[in-house]
């Protein structure tokens, strides 16, 4: 068993590869941006719609937890065109990812509503604060130190699985790597330098988001998560 | 020759030194307390005799043994000889105190099953808990599990009692039967070396009473030395605010 | 395109389509539970490693952190194709499923070992000291303190993790795995309506998820309740 790793090849193509690693960032952000207003609505929804409204969220909910976002994707890539609608693949993949986040996204944000204490709006209401000056000062920042973690977690599970994409031929960092690896025998270290590319990637990701919670939403604890 | 010698005993946490050079004897049967404020390294001391704690300089020497504590033997032979009781009790909450008390003894140092839990029935009689052999820590009082963990040391035949603060997290009704057990100890021969903030209890009980203070001794001697004529200020200080309570 | 899948559905529903189903729900499921399980016994093992104290071990227990650092920030894709190509030039004769298996393990030992060094964090230090003064030994505390009340705290998630698995081993198909997914992908070669096949897989999906997630959300309850 003897195998010689040559990255020559590999290295050659990293500029080909770090443009895939854009790609994927920028369909992380697209998905996790508007799963995260669907999930705001979603959340809101549950937390103070009315009762047919909780029903239908949290369907959706069960529904897009309990299925792979694979097969989610399959069905809008596949399935879509016979009523009609055709999709990019891009398109089809960040909407699919995009819908899949928002029931995640929902259930994060329903759990940062559920946090606020009764008590700490009393005692805002007895500092004789107005609706807006509560939700400014007490309720907004309540809400942002509680779900920032989860959601910066989401947000580099996000990272990591727009790797999909690649299934439908999107040329994100791992379509790029397939791109590649058909036309080269250096599969291996292709594919190893790929897994390093995520390894920085989703790193620095968790790093600046761990400084930003820290400065701005005065979030404890370590930067890794 | 004394049962405990400690020879200018030093530790750290980090790099800032707890224990500055502390020298201290116990004799067998003999009650020795550590008295002092808050963060003068009493409780350190304890922790430290039994290498919870690296000590990171001076010499402990038991009967004829002097201990290494970098030496996995040595650590274990210590600890086989001292038993040391807790201030938060450190009960296995997984296990019923029958259980507590008794597996060290039997998993660890391989005792005859049938005779620990027969020595354990007798030493939870003792500690009056006789009729909760079967409850887990959870279910129990705060004096009523530090009695649990009294029993687990004694159950392991220490040659040598350390009791860490053993009433200041129990509350105050349940000080005294925690403070009458000790006194059973006591007048069995016991040797024991205590760090207690119950002024009272500490002079009934002890043979000698050390007065310590920022991570050194202080001074030294018998209970009517340090709480009637002590010779240092900061006894004197110490003793006078915490008796003034 | 009502019309169209109305008439396909007796024709996919036969027996034979619907053995084929079951049998990729299986493989789905067994890819899954086997490879969780043995990525909680790895798990298991890494963190026995990283608790360990001795200055001898730190090259290890640096392996050990850095393995569960590294694997949970690489996509479960890339690592069923670096398995895949690793192993096709290893051993050429293996089978799919069990590359595929063995892309579980990497990821769920990663994972389940942070899930486990997390339960047992939660034993209280003083425990663990009350033990070590006793003269338990480094196995002794774990097995015999801290294994028996972390359990409570470990299960929930582990499982959790186990039954999302459920949905990530979908990727396996992409290397061929009979599973559930490549069975859709299989049914719809075959000419039968997208939305019906992809349809009926994401129900297949769910039937499988949906009581697993509703038993293990019971099992957080119930252990959550109970002492301690």
């Amino acid at each position: 068993m003897n195998y010689t790793f040559q990255f020559g090849e590999a290295l050659k193509e990293l500029p080909y590869l770090l443009g895939g690693a854009i790609v994927t960032l920028e369909i992380a952000f697209m998905a996790f941006w508007s799963g995260a207003i669907l999930g705001l609505a979603g959340a809101y929804g549950l937390v103070y719609g009315p009762r047919w409204i909780k029903r239908s969220v949290g369907t959706y909910i069960t529904f897009f937890t309990n299925t792979p976002s694979v097969v989610q994707i399959f069905f809008l890539f596949y399935a879509l065109p016979e009523a009609g609608i055709l999709l990019s693949s891009f398109t089809a993949v960040t909407l699919g990812l995009a819908l899949n986040s928002a029931a995640y996204l929902a259930e994060i944000q329903r759990a940062g509503f559920l946090s606020v204490r009764q008590t700490e709006i009393d005692a805002a209401e007895t500092l004789g604060m107005s609706r807006f000056q509560m939700l400014r000062y007490v309720i907004v920042p309540h809400i942002a130190r509680t779900i920032y973690p989860p959601l910066s977690s989401f947000f580099i599970w996000l990272v990591l699985g727009s790797s999909i994409g690649a299934l439908y031929g999107v040329e994100e960092l791992t379509g790029r790597a397939i791109n590649i690896a058909t036309s080269n025998l250096r599969t291996i270290e292709i594919f190893l330098v790929t897994a390093l590319i995520y390894v920085v990637l989703t790193l620095c990701a968790s790093v600046s988001l761990g400084l930003v919670g820290r400065y701005f939403f005065r979030v404890k604890g370590g930067l890794l998560r | 020759m004394a049962h405990l010698e400690i020879d200018n005993l030093c530790a750290s946490y980090g790099n800032t030194p707890v224990l500055k050079g502390i020298s201290l004897d116990v004799e067998k049967s003999e009650v020795v307390s550590l008295i002092g404020p808050s963060g003068s390294g009493k409780s350190t001391l304890l922790r430290a005799l039994v290498g919870v704690t690296k000590p990171t300089e001076g010499t402990v020497r038991i009967g004829e043994t002097t201990v290494d504590y970098r030496s996995a033997a040595s650590l274990r032979s210590v600890r086989d000889s001292m038993a040391i009781v807790f201030q938060q009790y450190n009960l296995f909450q997984n296990m019923t105190v029958m259980d507590n008390v008794t597996i060290a003894p039997i998993k660890i140092k391989k005792w005859n099953k049938a005779e620990v839990r027969k020595h354990a029935a007798e030493l939870l009689e003792r500690v009056g808990l006789s009729a909760k052999h079967n409850a887990y820590p959870d279910e129990l009082s705060g004096g009523q599990q530090q009695r649990v963990a009294i029993a687990r040391a004694l159950c392991l035949r220490p040659q040598l009692l350390l009791l860490d603060e053993v009433t200041s997290a129990l509350d105050p009704e349940l000080v005294g039967e925690v403070l009458d057990t000790i006194r059973d100890l006591a007048r069995d021969g016991m040797t024991m070396l205590i760090v207690s903030h119950e002024m009272g209890f500490v002079r009934e009980v002890s043979s000698r009473i050390v007065m310590m203070d920022k991570g050194a001794v202080v001074e030294k001697g018998p209970p009517a030395q340090i709480f009637d004529a002590p010779e240092q200020e900061r006894t004197r200080d110490f003793t006078a605010r915490i008796l003034s309570h | 395109m009502i019309d169209r899948i109305m008439r396909e559905i007796p024709r996919f529903f036969s027996a034979s389509n619907v053995d084929f189903l079951i049998e990729a729900a299986g493989r789905t499921l067994l890819l899954s539970v086997a490879g969780c399980t043995i990525g909680f016994l790895l798990g298991l093992l890494l963190v026995v490693i990283r608790r360990t104290s001795h200055p001898a071990l730190l090259p290890l227990r640096t392996l050990a952190i850095g393995y569960t650092e590294v694997f949970r920030r690489i996509p479960f894709l890339v690592i069923l194709f670096l398995v895949l190509f690793a192993i096709q030039a290893v051993a050429p004769r293996a089978s799919l499923f069990t590359i595929a298996l063995i892309g579980v393990c990497i990821v769920s030992t990663a994972f389940l070992s942070e899930i486990i060094r997390a339960g047992f964090e939660s034993v209280p230090r003083q425990q663990v000291d009350a033990a070590e003064v006793m003269n338990f030994s480094y196995l002794q505390i774990l097995f015999l303190v801290v294994a028996p009340q972390a359990w409570r705290v470990i299960l929930p998630p582990a499982f959790a993790f186990m039954v999302m698995f459920i949905k990530d081993t979908a990727l396996a198909s992409q290397m061929g795995v009979v599973e559930l997914t490549f069975a859709g992908k299989v049914l719809s070669n075959k000419g039968f309506s997208a939305t019906l096949t992809f349809g009926a897989i994401l129900l297949a999906y769910f039937i499988l998820s949906y009581p697993l997630t509703r038993l293990g959300r019971y099992l957080e309850h119930k252990l959550g309740s109970s002492r301690n």
